[in-house]
C-alpha cells in the first residue's frame, strides 16, 4: 500500500475509533455523570490510536527514499566502485529510474554495465516495498496497542478534558519546534557551505577585495583566481540602490503616515489604508516589470533628453554622458525599491506615531499651536526612536530584496557612487551564482554562501536592532 | 481675534433665556458680587454633541474675571466638554459639534472669522494628566513662545521661560536643571510645569480640567495654593470631582448634571443654601 493510502487509511481508522470511544463512554456513564464531554473521551482514544502510527508513516514517507538509497549504495558493485563519482550518481539514479518505471538518462551503459543496472533495479524495487511494508507493519502495531492500552482506561471518571488539552499542547510544540528546526537548519547549511568556501577564498579577501569576478575562476588555467572574489563592489552596489531607495521611501512613507495619522479624517483612511496594504502585497517582481518596462525607459528618456540640451554646449561631455544613459542603472532599481518600501514604512510610522499619547497632541493643541507645529515639534520628537527603527526595518528589506535588482540595476559589479551606473548587488550575484547548471563544489557557486551569510548577519543585526528599538520605544508609552 | 458683529449680539438674550428661570434668576446673585464689566466669558444657549449623541442642553453661565469658577457635578455630566467648548479643542475631535454662543471679551469663540489657534493661544488649558512634551523643562515652557513668535531673542525667551516658572511656583525646584527633561519631574512638578507652559504664552483664561485628580494630596496642597495666587491675573475655569476642592479654590461654582447646568452662583452659597434639592443630593454625597 503507497504509504499516502496508509495515511488515509489511519484517518479512518481513528475516526471510528473516535466514534466508538465516545459510544462507550456514554454507554458506561449511565446513572453517573461524566468528567468531561463525550467527545473528549472520543478524541483521547482516537489520538491514541492515530497520533503515533500517523508520526511513523509520516517519517515513512520522509525518511523512506534516503533509507533506500542509503541501503542501495551501501556495497557498490566492482564496476559502479571504477566509475568517477558523477558518472557513479547518474548510475544510481538510473536505478531507481528503472525500478520506478521512469524514464533513464541517456547514459550508453556497456552490456556489464546494464546487467548490472537490471540487477540493482531489481534490488531497488524489493528495498523499497521492504521499507514500506516493515513501516507500515510497526504503524499497524502502534494502532493496535495504543488502542487495546487505551480501551480499557475508558471510564466516566478518566479526565479525558485534560488529556486532549496535554495532547493539544505536543501538537502545538511540535509545530513551532518545526519552525525553529528549519530556521536553525538553514543557518547551519549556510554556514557549512560558507565555512567551504572560505577555505578555498580567505575571508578577507572576500570582505575587502576590490575585484568582483566570479567567472574567471571557472578557468583552471587563469592565475588571478584568487583575486577575483572581493565583495566590495557588491556591497557598494547593494548600499547605493538601497540609499537611493530611502531617499525616496523615507520622506514619502514618513509624509504619508504623518497625513494618515494627524490630517486625513476618518473616511480619507478608509480609502487610503487599504490601497497602501494592496501595494504593500504587491509581488516584487511586478515592481520589477514595473522597473524595467517603465520607469527605466522614463528616467533614460529623461536624462538623454536633458544630454540632447547639453551637447555642443559648455558641458559637452556632461551631455554625452547622459546621451549615453541606459534603462538599466541603480536608480531605476532604486526609485521602483523605494516605491516599493512606502506602505512598509508608512505603515510602521503610522502605527508609532498613533502611538504617541493623545495628552501630548490636546496639550500642543491647547498652546495654540497648528497641527504642522505639532507634528514638528511634539509628535516626531516623541516618535523619533520608533521611526527610527521603522527605517532600519525598511534597510533590512532593502538590501535583501532580489527581483527588482535583478531585473532593473544592470550587471556590472563596479564601486561607483553614480546612481547612473549599472551596479549589481549582493543579492542579484547570488542568483546569478545559482541559476542554471552547477556544480556545488567550486568556489564560484560556493561564493553565493559567502555572499548569503553576509547578508544573513546584516539583516539579523539590523532586524534585532530595530526591534529592540520600535519595542524600547512602545513599552515607554504603555 | 476679530471682534465679532455687535448686530449679532442682540437676539442672544432672546429665545434662549427665555426656559431657564433659576439661570435668569441666578445670574443678578452672580453679578451682585462683581460689577458687571468683570464677566470675562459670556455663555449662551450652548449646546455640544458627539456625533449623534447630545452631551451638553443649552447651557448658558457668566464666567467671571480675575476669580476661580469650579464645575462640579457626577461623572459624564458634561463639564469637561463645557470647558473644552470655551477654547473649541473639541474642534480635535471627530464628530463632535457646537452651537449656541460662547464670547469671551465680548468675542465670540466660534466666530467664522475666529482663528482657533489664536484663540487657543489666549485659553490656557491644563489637563488631568500631566502631558509635558518630550523635552527639557526649559522648552517646554518655550513652547508656546516660540510657536507664537512671542519672544525677539534668546534673552527675552529665557526671561519668559522665567517669569513663567516663578508664577507657576516651580522656579526654585527647576533653575538649576532647566535643561533636563520635563518628564523627569514628579507628578506634582510636572503639572506646575504644565501650568508654566501655559502660562507663557500670557493667556487671558486658564482652563483646568480635574489639574489634581493623578497627584498626591501634597502636591494637589501646592497646585491649589498656586491657583489661588494665579487667581489674581487670571481667569481660572477649574473642573473638578472633589467637592472639598471646589469649596477651598473657587469663588463661584457650576453644578452640572446629565449635560444640564443645574445650578450656579456663588460657592458658599451653593455648598450652604443650594436652591436645587439635585444640588443638594450630590452635594451631600447621595450621588456621584
Amino acid at each position: 500500500m503507497p504509504t499516502p493510502l496508509a495515511i488515509a487509511a489511519l484517518l479512518v481508522v481513528s475516526l471510528a475509533v473516535y466514534a466508538l470511544g465516545r459510544r462507550r463512554v456514554g454507554r458506561l456513564s449511565e446513572g453517573q455523570s461524566l468528567h468531561s464531554l463525550p467527545g473528549y473521551y472520543g478524541l483521547w482514544i482516537a489520538l491514541w490510536t492515530g497520533a503515533p502510527a500517523a508520526l511513523v508513516l509520516l517519517l515513512l514517507m520522509a525518511g523512506g527514499p534516503r533509507l533506500e538509497s542509503a541501503l542501495l549504495t551501501a556495497n557498490p558493485p566492482a564496476v559502479v566502485a571504477a566509475m568517477p563519482s558523477e558518472t557513479a550518481q547518474a548510475f544510481w539514479s538510473d536505478a531507481k529510474a528503472l525500478a520506478d518505471g521512469q524514464s533513464t538518462t541517456r547514459i550508453a551503459w556497456s552490456p556489464d554495465e546494464r546487467k548490472v543496472l537490471k540487477e540493482k533495479a531489481a534490488e531497488a524495487a524489493a528495498l523499497e516495498s521492504r521499507i514500506q511494508l516493515g513501516g507500515q507493519a510497526a504503524a499497524l502495531v502502534l494502532v493496535l496497542a495504543g488502542f487495546l492500552l487505551a480501551w480499557p482506561r475508558l471510564a466516566p471518571q478518566l479526565r479525558a478534558r485534560n488529556r486532549v488539552e496535554g495532547w493539544i499542547g505536543v501538537l502545538l510544540a511540535l509545530c513551532s519546534a518545526a519552525a525553529v528546526l528549519t530556521t536553525i537548519g538553514i543557518i547551519a547549511s549556510l554556514l557549512y557551505e560558507s565555512l567551504r568556501f572560505f577555505h578555498s577564498v580567505p575571508p578577507l579577501d572576500f570582505l575587502f577585495g576590490l575585484d568582483w569576478q566570479p567567472q574567471i575562476a571557472m578557468r583552471e588555467d587563469q592565475v588571478a583566481a584568487k583575486g577575483a572574489f572581493g565583495a566590495v563592489p557588491l556591497f557598494v552596489g547593494t548600499f547605493l540602490v538601497m540609499i537611493i531607495a530611502m531617499c525616496v521611501a523615507a520622506p514619502v512613507g514618513l509624509f504619508c503616515a504623518i497625513y494618515l495619522s494627524e490630517y486625513a479624517g476618518p473616511r480619507t483612511r478608509s480609502v487610503i489604508k487599504p490601497m497602501l496594504e494592496i501595494l504593500a502585497g504587491v509581488p516584487t517582481v511586478v515592481y520589477g516589470f514595473f522597473a524595467a518596462l517603465t520607469v527605466g525607459p522614463a528616467l533614460r528618456g529623461f536624462f538623454n533628453y536633458i544630454g540632447s540640451w547639453l551637447v555642443q554646449g559648455p558641458f559637452d561631455p556632461l551631455g554625452q554622458y547622459l546621451m549615453a544613459v541606459q534603462n538599466e542603472m541603480a536608480l531605476t532599481a532604486g526609485v521602483v525599491m523605494g516605491i516599493m518600501l512606502i506602505p512598509y514604512i508608512s505603515s510602521l510610522s503610522d502605527d508609532i506615531i498613533n502611538a504617541v499619547p493623545q495628552s501630548l497632541r490636546d496639550g500642543s493643541y491647547a498652546m495654540g499651536a497648528t497641527r504642522s507645529e505639532t507634528v514638528k515639534r511634539v509628535i516626531l520628537p516623541a516618535a523619533l526612536p520608533g521611526v527610527m527603527g521603522a527605517m532600519l526595518l525598511a534597510v533590512s528589506r532593502a538590501i535583501g530584496e532580489t527581483m527588482i535588482v535583478t531585473m532593473a540595476s544592470g550587471a556590472q559589479a563596479r564601486i561607483t557612487a553614480n546612481p547612473l551606473d549599472s551596479v549589481s548587488t549582493v543579492t542579484f550575484q547570488m542568483v546569478q551564482l545559482l541559476t542554471g547548471d552547477q556544480e556545488f563544489d567550486s568556489p564560484k557557486t560556493l561564493a553565493a554562501f559567502g555572499l548569503g551569510l553576509t547578508l544573513f548577519l546584516v539583516t539579523l543585526t539590523l532586524n534585532v536592532i530595530a526591534l529592540q528599538v520600535v519595542q524600547r520605544y512602545r513599552q515607554a508609552y504603555d | 481675534m476679530v471682534m465679532s458683529d455687535p448686530s449679532s449680539e442682540a437676539p442672544l438674550s432672546g429665545p434662549h433665556s427665555m426656559p431657564h428661570d433659576t439661570q435668569v434668576r441666578a445670574t443678578p446673585v452672580a453679578a451682585g458680587a462683581s460689577s458687571q464689566p468683570d464677566i470675562k466669558i459670556h455663555c449662551a444657549g450652548v449646546d455640544a454633541f458627539y456625533g449623534e449623541k447630545q452631551a451638553l442642553f443649552d447651557i448658558s453661565l457668566d464666567i467671571p474675571d480675575r476669580a476661580v469658577m469650579a464645575f462640579i457635578g457626577p461623572s459624564g455630566c458634561g463639564k469637561s466638554t463645557f470647558l473644552r467648548c470655551i477654547n473649541r479643542m473639541n474642534d480635535t475631535i471627530p464628530g463632535a459639534r457646537v452651537t449656541g454662543r460662547i464670547e469671551i471679551d465680548g468675542q465670540d469663540v466660534n466666530g467664522k472669522d475666529v482663528d482657533p489657534v489664536v484663540l487657543r493661544s489666549r485659553v490656557g488649558m491644563v489637563f488631568q494628566k500631566p502631558n509635558p512634551f518630550p523635552k527639557s523643562i526649559f522648552e517646554n515652557v518655550a513652547y508656546g513662545p516660540r510657536i507664537h513668535g512671542l519672544a525677539t531673542s534668546k534673552s527675552e525667551l529665557a526671561d519668559m521661560v522665567e517669569v513663567a516658572l516663578k508664577r507657576a511656583g516651580l522656579w526654585d525646584e527647576v533653575a538649576d536643571r532647566l535643561q533636563q527633561p520635563g518628564n523627569g519631574l514628579s507628578g506634582g512638578q510636572q503639572q506646575r510645569l504644565v501650568i508654566a507652559r501655559a502660562i507663557a504664552v500670557q493667556p487671558r483664561v486658564i482652563l483646568m480640567d480635574e489639574p489634581c485628580s493623578a497627584l498626591d494630596p501634597i502636591a494637589t496642597a501646592r497646585i491649589e495654593e498656586l491657583i489661588d495666587d494665579l487667581r489674581r491675573q487670571y481667569c481660572i475655569v477649574i473642573v473638578t470631582h472633589s467637592m472639598a476642592q471646589a469649596a477651598r479654590v473657587s469663588q463661584r461654582t457650576a453644578f452640572f448634571h446629565l449635560g444640564r447646568l443645574v445650578e450656579h452662583g456663588m460657592t458658599e452659597e451653593i455648598f450652604t443654601n443650594p436652591r436645587e434639592p439635585r444640588t443638594q443630593d450630590y452635594i451631600t454625597g447621595r450621588y456621584g
